[in-house]
């Protein structure tokens, strides 16, 4: 049991990587991306590109990938969610929804259906794993995104609360007018955060193609899997999100224990209970909302 | 040259025309009040000043350049800093980090947060509480705070009076003879009249969006104001000495 706890922890390394960048943006620009799994995928596929036609380590393909990604962030939040924002709260979602669907065939059109990784990129370190006492086994991949998704939250925290830009996103979060009556230029702030979730989209996109496989629409369980740690770790949270990760790869390693097909029902399961509760927490709850809207006698 | 000059300026809320054509200038070192009755467009001009409203017609210059279609992040590194009514602070962030995030565009200068906290003491053990927590007080004190450590060449200040018991209210206004003192210019809108008159150089009573009254603060005798207030006095030449 102790070996399923320490591979779910260190799963949850992985979830918390792919959920930063959702949760980032969330409570940063108040945006559900639903093209985050795809743009994930879209970073996979630009580091086997680096390497399977120019040679790069995906480790050095990184140093152009990341860049990269910081520039779509960037773009995407100037030309595509700013103004779709003034259309209201629906209209970025929607967009973002096409965007991904615009990225999965792209993806499609380009490579085919056929599956590829980046583990025959990183000789053994895709397989190779540490003698822990009690014969527990520990892939050094797995150890090396956990510690990723540890100094990248600690450093994304610290960027935030220590730095002058990091305030100046927190100011534009909470309140874009008020934030530019003290001098903070709103637009750059959520660019720059657009930025940063994206460079955090090309991580997990690199270390999802070391541990598995991925194809054009890997994007869809991607997003899956970075919603439900955000949402158990509690939208917005930075720390949050690799406890949200912990308790979802936690409860998805266990699943597997009950049952073959229990892997992603544990998951699944584990994210409608915090949801359920958090719903009841916040006065709405099953009865809320079932309820059907009141109509006024006419 | 006047510091400030606000030239026919028109700011429009949807169909209503809050703000009708106001022109007024402040010289340096000045501090100007702002009186009127609710809905008057005080709060509107003051916003239209720090760039938060787009005017539909007229200029705001200051010391001659023309801020009209300057962004509001970069008036306050032009030297115009707003005290907004309400005072919306980042109630989720620090008083250190609220007052930190003043200075991200501002001017250089002497203001800093330990200055601030010299200025309001009772900050000083809540520097590193979250401004959601802050008593009314506090929070004000920090929000003029904010607006002070982009070394502002005009403060604007937007009923810094209201909802605060009138104990705090002397604490706030004995902070501001200070600055006022220093030589900062100050537009200063606020509904308690007596306080208005006492502090300022000079008042300006609005009504309906237009300026009914002008006139230097111990000439102005409070029933004129109190007249003008109600819309029983309308601005005429040589009505009220300039």
């Amino acid at each position: 049991m102790s070996n399923q706890i320490i591979q779910g922890i260190l799963l949850g390394g992985y979830y918390a990587l792919i959920a930063c960048g959702l949760s980032f943006m969330f409570s940063v620009m108040r945006i559900i991306n639903l093209a985050h799994g795809s743009l994930a995928v879209f970073a996979a596929y630009a580091l086997w590109l680096l390497a399977s036609r120019f040679h790069v380590s995906p480790f050095l393909g990184l140093l152009i990938v990341l860049p990269l990604m910081a520039i779509i962030g960037w773009a995407l939040q100037r030309f595509l969610l700013e103004r779709s924002a003034r259309g209201g709260a629906l209209l970025p979602i929607l967009t973002t929804f096409g965007l991904a669907i615009v990225i999965d065939n792209m993806l499609f059109e380009q490579f085919g259906a056929d599956t590829r990784s980046l583990a025959p990129y990183i000789g053994s370190l895709s397989y190779d794993s540490w003698e822990w006492p009690g014969s527990i086994y520990v892939g050094k991949l797995a150890v090396i995104m956990f510690a990723t998704a540890v100094v990248l939250l600690g450093g994304l925290q610290l960027f935030l609360t220590r730095t002058r830009l990091g305030r100046s996103i927190r100011a534009t979060s909470e309140d874009p007018d008020t934030a530019g009556l003290v001098g903070v230029d709103a637009r750059r702030a959520n660019a720059i955060a657009a930025s940063i979730a994206m460079v955090t989209v090309g991580l997990a996109g690199a270390f999802l193609g070391m541990r598995a496989t991925f194809d054009p629409y890997a994007g869809a369980p991607q997003l899956l899997f970075a919603f439900e740690a955000a949402v158990i770790g509690g939208a917005g949270s930075l720390w949050g999100t690799l406890v949200g990760g912990i308790v979802l790869a936690l409860a998805q390693t266990l699943g597997a224990q009950v049952h073959p097909q229990g892997f992603l029902i544990g998951g699944h399961a584990v994210f409608l209970i915090v949801l359920f509760v958090r719903l009841s927490t916040s006065g709405l709850g099953l009865r809320g909302l079932l309820r059907l809207p009141s109509r006024s006698a006419s | 040259m006047s510091l400030l000059s606000v030239e026919n300026l028109v700011v429009r809320h949807g169909l209503l025309q809050a703000v009708r054509g106001v022109s007024f200038c402040i010289e340096r070192g000045e501090t100007l009040a702002l009186v009127g009755a609710n809905g008057a467009g005080k709060t509107t001009l003051l916003r239209a000043i720090a760039g938060a409203h787009q005017p539909a017609a007229g200029r705001v210059l200051l010391d001659g350049a023309d801020l009209t279609d300057v962004p509001s992040y970069r008036r306050v590194g032009m030297g115009i800093a707003l005290v907004p009514e309400g005072r919306k602070l980042f109630v989720q962030m620090t008083v250190e980090e609220n007052l930190l995030l003043g200075k991200t565009a501002g001017r250089p200068g002497d203001w800093s947060v330990d200055k601030v906290l010299e200025m309001f003491p009772n900050l000083k053990p809540r520097r590193h509480a979250k401004t959601g927590h802050l008593s009314g007080g506090e929070q004000q004190a920090t929000a003029i705070g904010r607006a002070l450590m982009s070394n502002p060449e005009v403060l604007l200040l937007d009923e810094v009076s209201l909802g605060l018991s009138p104990l705090i209210v002397d604490r706030v206004y004995a902070a501001l003879q200070g600055l006022i003192a220093s030589g900062t210019t100050i537009i200063l809108v606020e509904q308690d009249l007596n306080r208005a008159l006492s502090v300022s150089d000079r008042v300006i009573c609005m009504l309906e969006g237009r300026v009914v009254l002008e006139g230097p603060s111990k000439q102005v005798s409070r029933e004129d104001v109190t007249k003008a207030y109600f819309g029983l006095h309308r601005k005429s030449p040589g009505s009220v000495p300039a």
